[in-house]
């Protein structure tokens, strides 16, 4: 069984967010660059779990970036996998990185496909079921929990106020959430093997994005908390009903 | 597999003017009623029909518990449905491909969907076989017809993007609570279609539903802390807001609660006030409340019109969380909390001393 794992490269969470080029261009100076949390505690660590189950299993990371995100793969080859796939291009949009992820999954001929339920730096939640409908697969979305037998993958998926169970053929793809796996961190032999696992580059997928970023904007910075004395706790019981009308 | 021709034209030809046909709802049902983020996402396909001077158009996949004419009063001439060939089990690849059936059918230009957890599936899949640009959890109406420029919340609620979408064709999901429910008066027409029987691969094995508790994403008003709703009887709060059966409150806690068993304190206000509760990361990881509570950047993010934070000093990754709450009340006793900057009130204090008079407040307010 082939699984191939979509890591994306994302700025730290606590990374300061800002925007230069007339509020064109995020700010990557200083920035520490980390593997998308989705990608890597989730759909990785889960990859890597049932690999440890069985060990006839191969595991493939695919990225789309610069040569700038390999730091970023090695880290991610250091939790686990057997080979990485960069795709050599800056994506425009999330259909143009799901072109080229699809093409990377056409030739190697995965079983599974998983990625993480969002990036943080994008939030599309765009990539699992683009790639899913480019390649004609079925796609399983924010999945809790996932076992493989028999070419069937048995997935529990959130729905609201609770889960639902469903049992798909394989190939399939999976876009997978917090309860998919336990976080992990890199021990030094995985570090060490992790500079000698094959990372191949591939040339992109000529292919446009369908979407442009014109500008950011940062939110608004609020007024200004208005604070309501410890010893009248009422009185923001009052604030709430007369001045915000929100209780 | 299916290969795809892929387009050399130069970006600039993907520019259009066209007036939009028609704009397409996906309707996303629960148990048959229909979803409250999608009674927004109706309005916004309504006003954006209105804007580019056609028809807007809904499409129903599954059972219904009710009269789809009635979608009329969210602006839709026509409410496309299909129940049958075991639909009432979600199916991206089916549905995707009979919603863009029907997009085509009718020319939708713009097909409009909730970012609910079923909406936000199916756009992608729709948008590869539409070849339409795909723009998810959008917060604006395009403010110009000749170039579709919308906005959306981007690093996990910390900044703002414009999205321009150079295809002729469009698929957007639209942020719950971002857009207001307007509710007119007007039938829509009802067209039922068929399906051939179930032709899909995905089974549905099993259910669980965790009982009393309000789908936090769509909550307008969060308190986060307690155990919320505590049953089905304050369902009524929320099945007003539109008779279609979705919750309007939500309250949140954190450590500083000192554990699970103070989390009355949290469940008394938003069992007063009709909220949801909700908990910090640090929380749910201790297993002082359930996962599915937990709000921030890797729990679930949520824009409430109240949020009402105990004991949670608001972190960065928390805030990311909830930062798009209309209102946000914090309580802590560290005057230096992060939360602070990013509330709009406050109580430097000690909550249990602070929450049963504000839980006593409340009740006297009730009570009139």
């Amino acid at each position: 069984m082939k699984i191939l794992v979509c890591i994306s490269r994302t700025p730290d969470t606590t990374a300061k967010i800002a925007f230069t080029e007339n509020s064109t261009k995020f700010v990557s100076e200083g920035v520490q660059w980390i593997i998308n949390p989705y990608d890597e505690w989730y759909a990785l660590v889960r990859a890597i779990e049932m690999k440890e189950k069985d060990p006839s299993m191969l595991v493939h990371l695919v990225t789309v970036g610069a040569v700038d995100t390999e730091p970023v793969i090695r880290k991610a080859l250091a939790l686990g996998g057997d080979e990485a796939i960069r795709v050599d291009a800056e994506p425009g949009d999330a259909y143009q990185a799901s072109c080229m992820i699809a093409e990377v999954a056409r030739q190697g001929g995965y079983d599974l496909i998983l990625t993480g339920k969002e990036t943080i730096d994008q939030n599309g939640s765009a990539v699992a079921g683009m790639v899913a409908e480019l390649l004609d697969v079925d796609m399983v979305s924010l999945a809790v929990a996932l076992e493989c037998s028999e070419g069937k993958a048995k997935v529990t998926r959130e729905i609201e106020g609770g889960e639902e169970v469903y049992e798909v053929p394989l190939p399939v793809v999976i876009s997978c959430q917090k309860g998919m796996a336990e976080a992990r961190i890199p021990n030094m032999r995985g570090i060490m093997a992790a500079r000698t696992k094959p990372l191949r580059v591939v040339a992109p997928t000529a292919v446009l994005p369908l979407t442009f970023t014109e500008r950011y904007a940062l939110p608004a910075a609020k007024v200004g908390v208005k604070l309501v004395a410890a010893d009248q706790p009422e009185e923001l019981v009052r604030l709430l009903h007369e001045e915000a009308r929100i209780i | 597999m299916r290969k795809r021709e892929l387009s050399d034209k130069s970006p600039d030809n993907f520019l259009t003017n066209s007036i939009a046909m028609a704009v397409l709802t996906y309707v996303d049902l629960n148990e048959g009623l229909v979803r409250k983020s999608s009674l927004e996402a109706l309005c916004y396909g309504s006003q954006l029909a209105e804007r580019f001077g056609c028809p807007s158009e809904a499409i129903v996949l599954g059972s219904v518990s009710i009269d789809l004419a009635e979608l009329g009063a969210y602006g839709v001439t026509r409410v496309h449905h299909v129940a049958d060939g075991g639909l009432d089990v979600f199916d991206t690849r089916r549905h995707a491909s009979i919603v863009a059936a029907m997009a085509r059918a009718i020319g939708a230009t713009t097909v409009v969907l909730s970012h609910s957890l079923n909406g936000r599936a199916l756009g992608p899949r729709l948008s590869v076989r539409l070849q339409a640009g795909y723009v998810s959890g959008v917060t604006s109406l395009p403010e110009e017809t000749e170039q579709f420029i919308i906005k959306r919340n981007v690093f996990s609620g910390k900044a703002q993007a414009e999205v321009s979408i150079l295809s002729p064709v469009r698929v957007l999901t639209l942020q719950p609570n971002a857009f207001g429910i307007r509710r007119g008066a007007g039938q829509a027409e009802v067209i039922t279609g068929t399906t051939p029987e179930d032709s899909g691969r995905v089974h549905h094995l099993e259910t669980r539903k965790v009982t009393g508790s309000i789908p936090l994403g769509e909550a307008e008003l969060v308190i986060s802390g307690g155990r919320g709703l505590k049953g089905p009887e304050h369902w009524g709060l929320v099945e007003d807001l539109a008779g279609l059966g979705e919750a309007e409150l939500v309250i949140s806690g954190g450590r500083g609660l000192k554990g699970p068993e103070h989390w009355g304190l949290v469940e008394d206000l938003a069992g007063l006030i009709g909220a949801a509760t909700a908990c910090s990361r640090a929380v749910a990881d201790a297993h002082w409340r359930p996962h599915h509570e937990h709000v921030g950047q890797t729990g679930l993010a949520i824009a409430p019109n109240l949020y009402f934070a105990i004991g949670i000093s608001g972190a960065i990754q928390h805030l990311a969380g909830v930062n798009r709450s209309k209102v946000i009340v914090v309580i802590n006793k560290d005057p230096e909390a992060p939360f602070f900057k990013a509330a709009d009130y406050g109580i430097v204090g000690d909550a249990f001393e602070v929450m049963p008079r504000i839980i006593a407040a409340v009740r006297r307010l009730k009570a009139v």
